[in-house]
């Protein structure tokens, strides 16, 4: 099922200097979807955009998904380290909007955030203050709030920024595993890494091209999990690498 | 000692010392998490033009504080929320400009006397039964507010941006907590000063945040040790006779630093 479709949008914050232009995308219930490209290329407003924290000026985004569905993990969780919040509070952030009660947290929103931060097996750290986790934990709490609202697709936002390798790992996993149900979007940077999970890319860079990626990674071998990048680039068509590449 | 203690003076000033710590620990904490100190500063002494209109009109010192502190509070949630370049600069000047505002507006006062001191320093010990009557309804009405709101107060503060998307009115929980510390501020004026009021929403917050790791247990924490860096403070101060706003604030702030030291080891 077609969950989202982008239509000839563009986007410019000025006048006359477009960030997006003529975007088309289509998304899919059960897509893994990676979204690449160079900073400042646009892809935190493609993001904004889908999210609607941002109003298309050109072009037509049409959601086949109300905006409570679409989970949002946001980019920088290593914010506000100082705060005062329990791992747990974060996650019950995640059902705010629904009905309200006088004083404290109702039991059928506790119970359900300790299920979702048992989705992520971060159950035993529920009361542990956020900043005092790692990085990697902090993103799985984080995941674990989208997950609150039972979300059909999660959007993340550079998941995996100034978390060390096995912490990204973990985060991979997890997305591969919730994949089976929900639609994920990843924004992000390590190409390498994410390559191995996403069936599907996209590389925005003012213009939007769009890969399938389950026809290139037959074609590629990888080395302990890593993806080599300029073989990917091969791959992605871009016959001329400018250096010799041995492995 | 407890012979002080039969003096209706002292009373007030106790009791006063009590109200101003639990205004002042929830709305320290919620001031200290948002990082808006120094808008909270601007307020406190911005809103010592109220205290100099109210003078000049002979109105109630403290409504022409209140006043003038929340159109404060209003114009500086609106520059603040709108992202303008070199908000500080503009909250510096409005620091300023309301203090010279008062300055001018008591100088116009024929015959005059007020004691500017008392509000820049605190005079808990000259507080009145309205001032008590004001603190005690400023203490139900955010305890009301903080409470039936904490969710939402919580989200906006800690991921201001996850609570748009949730469609939470941010700008209306930014304003309303800017309201919140505008009234705080001018309640606490009478016990320490406008000038230490500040020193009296950040010092137990920051020796709170040590020990708390949620919101709502960092706001108590901070009422119970505002309640006792008053108290103490107020005891010194009687004691030897001097100001007991600087005494409270100095109790504070050696209290602060003896358990920071004691937790580093």
């Amino acid at each position: 099922m077609e969950i989202l479709n982008i239509k000839e949008l563009s986007y410019s914050y000025q006048e006359n200097f477009k960030v997006l232009e003529n975007i088309n995308l289509n998304i899919q219930d059960n897509d893994f979807l990676a979204i690449i490209g160079p900073n400042g290329g646009g892809k935190s407003t493609l993001l904004k955009l889908i999210l609607g924290l941002l109003k298309p000026q050109n072009g037509v985004i049409s959601k086949n998904i109300k905006n409570e569905l679409i989970g949002y993990v946001p980019q920088n969780t290593n914010l506000n380290l100082d705060f005062p919040i329990t791992a747990l509070e974060v996650v019950l952030m995640g059902h705010i909007g629904g009905a309200k009660k006088l004083f404290g947290y109702s039991k059928e929103d506790t119970t359900c955030a300790m299920q979702s931060l048992q989705k992520v097996g971060m159950q035993d750290f529920a009361n542990r203050k956020i900043g005092d986790l790692s990085g990697g934990q902090r993103q799985r709490v984080f995941i674990a709030r989208a997950l609150c609202s039972n979300p059909k697709a999660m959007l993340l936002d550079e998941p995996t920024a100034s978390i060390d390798v096995k912490g990204q790992k973990e985060v991979y996993e997890l997305l591969k595993e919730l994949n089976k149900s929900i639609c994920i979007v990843v924004v992000s940077h390590d190409i390498s890494v994410l390559l191995n999970y996403a069936n599907n890319v996209a590389h925005v860079n003012k213009n939007l091209v769009y890969h399938n990626l389950e026809s290139i990674q037959k074609d590629i071998h990888t080395v302990d999990d890593h993806l080599c990048e300029v073989e990917l680039l091969k791959a992605l068509g871009k016959t001329q690498v400018c250096c010799d590449h041995k492995h | 000692m407890l012979e002080i203690l039969e003096y209706d003076f002292i009373q007030n000033a106790l009791l006063a010392g009590v109200l101003i710590s639990i205004a002042a620990g929830i709305i320290g904490s919620l001031v200290v998490v948002n990082k808006i100190t120094f808008l909270t500063g601007g307020i406190a002494h911005s809103s010592y033009g109220g205290i100099g209109i109210a003078i000049y009109l002979g109105l109630p010192v403290l409504f022409g504080a209140t006043v003038f502190a929340i159109i404060t509070a209003v114009i500086i949630a609106i520059l603040t929320l709108n992202n303008r370049t070199r908000v500080d600069a503009i909250i510096g000047m409005m620091w300023a400009f309301g203090m010279a505002i008062g300055i001018v507006f008591v100088d116009l006062t024929p015959g005059y006397n007020v004691d500017l001191m008392s509000y820049l320093f605190g005079s808990i010990i000259a507080v009145s039964s309205e001032d008590i009557m004001y603190m005690t309804f400023l203490d139900i009405f955010i305890i009301s507010i903080v409470v039936y709101f904490y969710k939402e107060i919580l989200t906006v503060s800690y991921d201001s941006q996850f609570a748009r998307l949730r469609g939470i009115n941010v700008k209306f929980f930014y304003t309303l907590i800017l309201i919140l510390s505008a009234l705080c501020v001018v309640a606490a004026i009478k016990a320490v000063g406008l000038i230490l009021v500040i020193a009296l929403l950040t010092i137990p917050t920051y020796l709170a945040e040590t020990f708390a790791n949620k919101l709502s247990s960092m706001m108590i924490l901070s009422s119970l040790l505002a309640t006792i860096f008053t108290i103490l403070g107020l005891v010194i101060s009687y004691t030897y006779d001097i100001s007991s706003g600087a005494s409270i604030i100095i109790v504070a702030v050696v209290i602060l630093t003896l358990i920071k030291l004691v937790k580093r080891k």
